[in-house]
């Protein structure tokens, strides 16, 4: 990269809401002055120390923080056998699929909760891709009281039966979107059209480090909690920073909560991977790999897009990746070169999957899956006293179906 | 009309002109037609704009389809699916509006859409396509003032105006704001919403078009759920400059296909005769 390296990568975005050319605040005129207001309250929260603590009181005790931080013995050496003399990395989880719910995106509905209910907002929307944000929207919602609406891609209904279930267990209402192409993106175009229309006493938990300003920055501030803990973690089992960080990316946000609060230690290296899906030569959900710079959904980002701007649609087998956008700040931290990305297929992370299944006894949900599949083919190529810290942003219990499906088995 | 500028009377623009008519010394309201190009054709289209003008739409809106209209309701929404199914290429979108240009030099052409197709070859590139066709006026649903410098400069620089949003939402202090860079007219989307569903007061909107007008040195006109001659004749009665009419438009166009022209005509004809005749 041409671009002089900044004396911080943790300062972004600046004060409208750009991480370099990306990001920004991209939404009709009816939303703009509520986004102001949210960006506002927001940054009074942020110096508020009531505000912090209830947000991590809620952490310890309801969603069971801090996760743990393992070491992955069997992995490490699995993954050594294929390695020449002298190399294979240590492999470490940060395990965030123990959380309440079972993934990360808990972190941050709890403190999107929060702030609605400082704005005085009555009711809560949020859009669902794999219905993990969803059913996490939902249990909030249930915590605190309030009524809850979740725009799903009909597609998505179909083939997430046991997560729609769930969010209705919770009390939320489901609404199937049958616009466009029945997915995720067209659950967040669905979700826009509620909040522009309720503006006066909605609030709109968005699931992924993307959206307009303050979005990005407020969901990586809530998932920071995931590196600021594995930082402390690591630090306090080995003396040492890890030597590689390494996270799935869907929209992003398990990525920069790992990354962000290491983006300043030059010696860490990071890793984030894209959904390649069939292959970056066929339908995938790789952005950055596949996309370029346009804008979506509020904000400035890498989109699978045609030559006119039209938005193409994403695929991978892991819902939660299937989305043809990327969080700003990846785009950013990609451009000036601090962080790595590649891609992983379906196979690839089927593959890995199973891997982690039988060497150590965690159902991965099929996100992290990507991610455990970058580790295993990076793990060999690094000095054997090296660590690898990989987020396990998810377990696997909702892809049990998908993945039977995969392997031909019938349940 | 002494809300125009003086500058804007010595370079009277296709804009301009179609907001400063009048009829026995009373300025006379505008009535702003809405369709999107390439629905269900692009075949089809040059026939439905022709129908616009001959029913007496004083300015026509093109909307570019886009994959991810946000902003829409489902009238529109379909029609931007269709029109993508059919294959609408922003080439194509550029040569209806030349043709459009060719057939019509008096009537007003304002381009309306979202942000991505708008700017995914470079704002100049899109500027001086717009200013090549003869494009009056560009409405983009997703660039705030904000983010003006994605589109506003290039748009300035060929003298094609950008058109501005305001919305209820949209208050005192941050009116200069979205009126600074911004001409042709103002469009008061008058309900918090998407396009195509509930109406607005006629009160509410009376009070906000006083507001906006008062501000304002450019005409502003209201749309957002009108669908109806009645409807767009009690609009422009509480002192809209213009009335915006899609959903309607594109209901036509959704029901008859290529046929639509005859509906389409009808429709605009009964409108422009509520709207001119308001005040």
């Amino acid at each position: 990269m041409t671009a002089p390296a900044p004396n911080s990568f943790r300062t972004q975005p600046d004060a409208n809401g750009h991480f370099g050319q990306f990001g920004g605040r991209y939404v009709s005129e009816t939303l703009m002055p509520l986004i102001l207001e949210l960006e506002r309250e927001y940054t009074r929260a942020k110096a508020d120390p009531a505000f912090a603590a209830e947000f991590e009181d809620l952490l310890e005790h309801y969603v069971g923080r801090p996760s743990p931080l393992y070491y992955a013995p069997r992995l490490t050496e699995a993954l050594r056998q294929s390695a020449a003399e002298g190399l294979g990395a240590q492999v470490w989880f940060k395990r965030d699929e123990l959380n309440h719910t079972g993934a990360h995106k808990i972190n941050n509905c709890i403190g999107q909760i929060l702030l609605a209910m400082r704005m005085g907002k009555t009711r809560i929307i949020a859009e669902t891709g794999a219905g993990q944000h969803g059913v996490a929207t939902a249990t909030v919602c249930a915590r605190f009281g309030l009524p809850c609406v979740i725009y799903m891609g009909a597609k998505d209904v179909e083939r997430q039966q046991p997560n729609v279930f769930r969010m209705k267990l919770l009390g939320a209402e489901v609404i199937p979107v049958t616009s466009g192409a029945n997915t995720l993106k067209d659950a967040m175009n669905e979700a826009l059209r509620d909040w522009v229309a309720n503006i006066h006493d909605t609030f709109y938990i968005i699931g992924t480090a993307a959206g307009p300003h303050p979005y990005p920055e407020l969901v990586r501030d809530f998932q920071s909690v995931i590196g600021k803990e594995a930082r402390a973690q690591l630090l306090s089992r080995t003396g040492r920073l890890p030597d590689l960080l390494v996270a799935a990316i869907g929209g992003g946000s398990n990525a920069i909560g790992l990354f962000h609060p290491f983006l300043d230690d030059p010696s860490v290296k990071m890793l984030g991977v894209e959904a390649a899906g069939h292959g970056l030569d066929k339908e995938h959900a790789a952005s950055l790999a596949g996309g370029r710079p346009g804008i979506l959904h509020g904000n400035k980002t890498y989109l699978l897009q045609d030559e006119d701007g039209q938005i193409t649609e994403a695929h991978s087998i892991s819902a939660g990746l299937d989305y043809p956008g990327i969080g700003p700040e990846h785009s950013w931290l990609r451009d000036v070169g601090r962080v790595d990305y590649t891609s992983v297929t379906d196979t690839e992370a089927l593959d890995a999957f199973q891997l982690l299944c039988r060497t150590e006894g965690i159902i991965p949900a099929l996100e992290p899956s990507h991610a455990i599949a970058a580790v295993a083919k990076v793990a060999p190529t690094m000095p054997r006293d090296a660590i690898i810290l990989a987020n396990l942003c998810g377990r696997g219990d909702k892809d049990i179906f998908t993945v039977a499906d995969a392997l031909g088995a019938k349940l | 009309m002494t809300r125009l500028s003086p500058n804007r009377r010595l370079f009277p623009n296709r804009l301009s002109a179609a907001f400063a008519r009048e009829v026995n010394g009373v300025p006379r309201p505008a009535l702003i037609t809405f369709i999107t190009a390439g629905d269900p054709t692009a075949a089809a289209t040059p026939a439905i704009l022709d129908a616009l003008v001959e029913g007496g739409a004083d300015i026509v809106e093109l909307g570019m389809p886009f994959t991810d209209p946000m902003a829409d309701g489902p009238a529109i929404q379909a029609a931007n699916l269709r029109s993508l199914a059919s294959g609408t290429t922003t080439a194509a979108i550029f040569a209806l509006a030349r043709g459009f240009r060719e057939r019509h030099p008096e009537t007003p052409l304002v381009l309306m859409g979202y942000a991505n197709p708008m700017t995914t070859r470079g704002p100049e590139w899109f500027a001086q396509e717009c200013h090549k066709a003869g494009v009056d006026g560009v409405i983009c649903v997703d660039i705030p003032p904000e983010e003006d410098a994605d589109l506003g400069p290039a748009l300035r620089a060929v003298g094609v105006s950008l058109i501005r949003l305001a919305t209820p939402t949209t208050d005192a202090a941050r009116l200069p704001a979205v009126l600074e860079g911004s001409s042709g007219f103002l469009y008061y989307v008058s309900v918090a919403g998407i396009t195509g569903k509930q109406q607005a007061q006629v009160a509410s909107v009376e009070e906000a078009v006083a507001r906006l007008k008062a501000s304002s040195t450019i005409p502003v006109a209201v749309g957002f759920g009108v669908r109806t001659p009645e409807q767009a004749a009690a609009i422009a009665a509480a002192g809209a400059d213009g009335v915006v009419v899609g959903s309607a438009l594109v209901d036509l166009v959704a029901q008859h296909g290529a046929a639509a022209p005859v509906a389409i005509r009808d429709l605009t004809r009964a409108l422009a005769e509520a709207v001119h005749s308001a005040r």
